[in-house]
């Protein structure tokens, strides 16, 4: 009985929540940790960006969750189609790291682990300093997954260069290979390794992480599958990023969900890649520091 | 060599010359019981510390995800350089006929086994996941230098493994039937099995010949490619530092010298130890002497051209790395290495006096120390410095600084490799014996005999 009730229990926790649910937060379920089903109609969840918010029972439904080998067979497949490219808007960046803040909810990072890296930047000693969110580029030419001895990590169809943290050995060669610094390791227990025991691993999101192994931004590639932005996009007060597909030419911005013609926006903002030289052919774009939105509020670096 | 004149005689000299170099393994004192006490001691420690990486992770280590590669990686390159001295004495030496390699070249297959076994092992104690190795084997991706280097070094092992056993067999048979009660009956037995039933015939003594030949040149492509691709863990990145084309041969040539200094040291101590002083005698000390300061040289105009030519362009990343190495945080250990482990053992070394066993063997300290410091110095200040600042994490990430259980898992590489070696001087004679005796004329008929 007492097994039975707790495979119930089970088949609601796998559940998502209707279109008539709490603020749009799609993650709901990936980040989902404990759900106290009371006697009642009400169910406690734990949003992506931390809350913990009451839904009625009735507005959850059962959803067809892919075991562990089909997750991690379409987390490698991608999603077909798509050719995703992001663009940061470094004049509009005034360092409010709430990207940063949604990321490391979204992926289960400790705090010194950042997928999204806000640095203060200057390029030479009498330019001015700048703030740079700095995400995985997400290459074309990627040296990361062209050093992994176990096809651990990878670049899909749709341009995301993802992990998978059930086969990582943790040599962390692709650390080494990454001129970018995007890659982050598991040296301890990750963060609330005990509250996520047991819990099916996404690959899309890398979560629950993984003692010994890696990390890095995946574009929140599960909140893409749903038709999402990445988590850090929408997290963006201040309008920094774009994101969007690059086949149909189309981004969107995270904060004023403005769309604008992906290669219009490149062309007039004078857009560039970091480090271009390095031939790596990054699918981030930055649109430099100029005209600021906001005065440089750092030290001087 | 000049024929030995009577069957007396002959038997006569094979006797002191089987009793000289089984001594090591007859030898039973408290000092062996010792040394293996000390031996098998920080192998423990070592063996804990690693329980402890394991259980809570590599965090307990000084590496992270700035410079995660460390002390760890740093080793490995180290055990891998100095394998390579098998290559050189027992294959290159013999292959062109210097006849004086063949009385070292068991101690230097003895030195290739138990580094190169042992880099295979630290780099397990690398992972963060050694739970998963078998990925490699299920998932392997040929494109990563990492499967090459794995191919390299299990081949090379393997190989090694050969050339230490092959030219032994002889050896076993000569132990076999001489042996008797010296040794303990369960150790007789051992060399009774891996003899093979040697008997001595002339076919037999064609097929060691012919096997340890294809060995020989087998072995010069695989000692080459294990440290070229070792090499190229580095060099297939973007990293300031690492970016070269030359590291293939420079990691070779800085192999040989680590590899050579290594071997001196091992001379020194069977020569001291089992009173070997008429077999690694002044003449091998003055030729291992030699060849040090040909490797240094090479190994100098490698570091000049690695370190002049980014230095006279100044590129800005690799500027930031090289500036530290000159003048910054690591100049001292940089200078150091280029002085003790290059220039001081090219100068001395030219000097007679110094080619002397024991002037020879405390240069040769300092050379292997500085060999290690410059893998150290390879692998950490790079990772120091990448292209991205390094923002908004702990102190501890900017800079690296092995731990105490970091240390303790070198420290049982280190003794574990000296342990390697210590039981294969304890199982067999450290110098071959029917080579050595046919060198000084002995007929091959007296060898098989009972005594």
């Amino acid at each position: 009985m007492e097994n039975k009730n707790r495979r119930n229990f089970m088949k609601t926790l796998l559940a998502s929540i209707g279109a008539a649910g709490v603020a749009g937060s799609s993650s709901i379920l990936s980040s989902c940790d404990r759900i106290e089903a009371v006697d009642g109609d009400k169910i406690t969840l734990l949003t992506s960006s931390g809350e913990l918010v009451e839904v009625d029972k009735s507005q959850l439904k059962p959803a067809e969750l892919p075991s562990l080998s089909q997750n991690q067979k379409q987390g490698r497949e991608g999603l077909p189609g798509k050719s995703w490219v992001m663009v940061i808007d470094l004049s509009k960046c005034r360092n409010a790291r709430e990207c940063m803040k949604a990321c490391q909810n979204h992926h289960q990072l400790r705090p010194e682990q950042h997928h999204i890296n806000v640095l203060q930047m200057q390029d030479a000693e009498h330019t001015a300093p700048y703030f740079m969110p700095k995400p995985c580029q997400h290459c074309d030419n990627p040296p990361c997954t062209k050093v992994c001895p176990v096809n651990a990590t990878f670049k899909r169809e749709d341009g995301i260069v993802l992990i998978d943290n059930e086969r990582c050995i943790g040599c962390r060669f692709c650390i080494a290979a990454c001129p970018y610094s995007a890659r982050v390791f598991n040296w301890f227990e990750p963060r609330d390794a005990e509250k996520y025991e047991g819990v099916t691993y996404n690959i899309e999101a890398n979560v629950p992480q993984k003692k010994g192994t890696i990390s890095k931004c995946l574009f929140s590639a599960d909140l893409l599958r749903d038709g999402k932005l990445p988590s850090c996009v929408s997290a963006c007060p201040n309008g920094v990023y774009w994101f969007g597909d690059r086949n149909e030419d189309a981004v969107t911005n995270g904060t004023t969900k403005e769309t604008l013609s992906f290669s219009k926006l490149l062309s007039e903002g004078a857009a560039y890649t970091l480090m271009k030289d390095l031939g790596t052919e990054p699918r981030v774009y930055y649109l430099p520091a100029k005209d600021r939105a906001f005065p440089f509020t750092g030290e001087q670096v | 060599m000049n024929k030995i004149e009577s069957p007396e005689e002959s038997r006569k000299k094979f006797d002191r010359i089987f009793t000289d170099l089984t001594r090591s393994i007859v030898k039973k004192d408290e000092l062996t019981r010792f040394w293996f006490f000390i031996l098998l001691m920080f192998i423990g420690v070592g063996l804990w510390g690693w329980i402890i990486q394991i259980d809570k992770g590599l965090g307990v280590t000084g590496m992270r995800d700035y410079v995660s590669w460390g002390l760890y990686i740093a080793n490995f390159v180290f055990f891998v350089a100095v394998s390579l001295v098998g290559l050189l004495i027992s294959s290159v030496l013999q292959l062109l006929n210097f006849s004086w390699g063949k009385t070292i070249s068991r101690a230097a297959e003895q030195i290739a086994i138990a580094t190169v076994a042992l880099a295979g092992i630290i780099i397990v104690m690398d992972m963060g996941r050694p739970d998963r190795l078998l990925n490699v084997f299920l998932h392997g991706r040929f494109a990563s230098p990492i499967v090459w280097d794995l191919t390299v070094v299990s081949t090379y092992l393997a190989i090694s493994v050969l050339l230490f056993y092959i030219p032994l067999i002889p050896d076993l048979a000569i132990m076999r039937d001489r042996m008797g009660s010296k040794v303990p009956a369960w150790k007789l037995k051992i060399y009774t099995i891996l003899a093979l039933g040697w008997n001595g015939n002339p076919q037999q003594y064609a097929i060691v010949y012919h096997a340890v030949r294809v060995l020989m040149i087998l072995i010069i492509p695989i000692g080459l490619s294990i440290h070229t691709v070792t090499s190229w863990l580095f060099a297939a990145t973007l990293r300031p530092g690492w970016d070269s084309t030359i590291f293939g041969p420079y990691f070779v040539v800085g192999a040989f010298v680590a590899g050579t200094a290594a071997l001196i040291i091992l001379m020194y101590v069977y020569r001291l130890r089992y009173g070997l002083k008429d077999y690694f005698d002044d003449f091998h000390f003055d030729k291992m002497g030699r060849l040090l300061v040909l490797v240094c040289l090479v190994y100098l105009y490698f570091n000049i051209n690695e370190f002049l030519v980014p230095a006279y362009k100044m590129k800005s990343a690799e500027g930031v790395h090289l500036k530290d190495l000159f003048s910054g945080a690591y100049a001292f250990l940089f200078w150091f290495v280029q002085i003790a482990g290059i220039a001081l053992p090219i100068v001395l070394i030219r000097i007679k006096y110094f080619r002397k066993p024991l002037p020879l063997s405390i240069i040769s300290v300092f050379v292997l120390f500085s060999a290690w410091f410059k893998r150290y110095l390879i692998v950490i200040p790079t990772m120091e410095h990448p292209f991205l600042p390094v923002q908004n994490v702990p102190e501890h990430f900017h800079h690296y600084a092995p731990t105490s259980t970091e240390i303790m898992i070198m420290l049982f590489s280190f003794f574990t490799s000296i342990f390697i070696i210590s039981v294969l001087a304890k199982f067999f004679p450290v110098i071959t014996i029917w080579e050595y005796a046919e060198e000084k004329g002995i007929d091959r008929k007296y060898f098989t005999e009972k005594s």
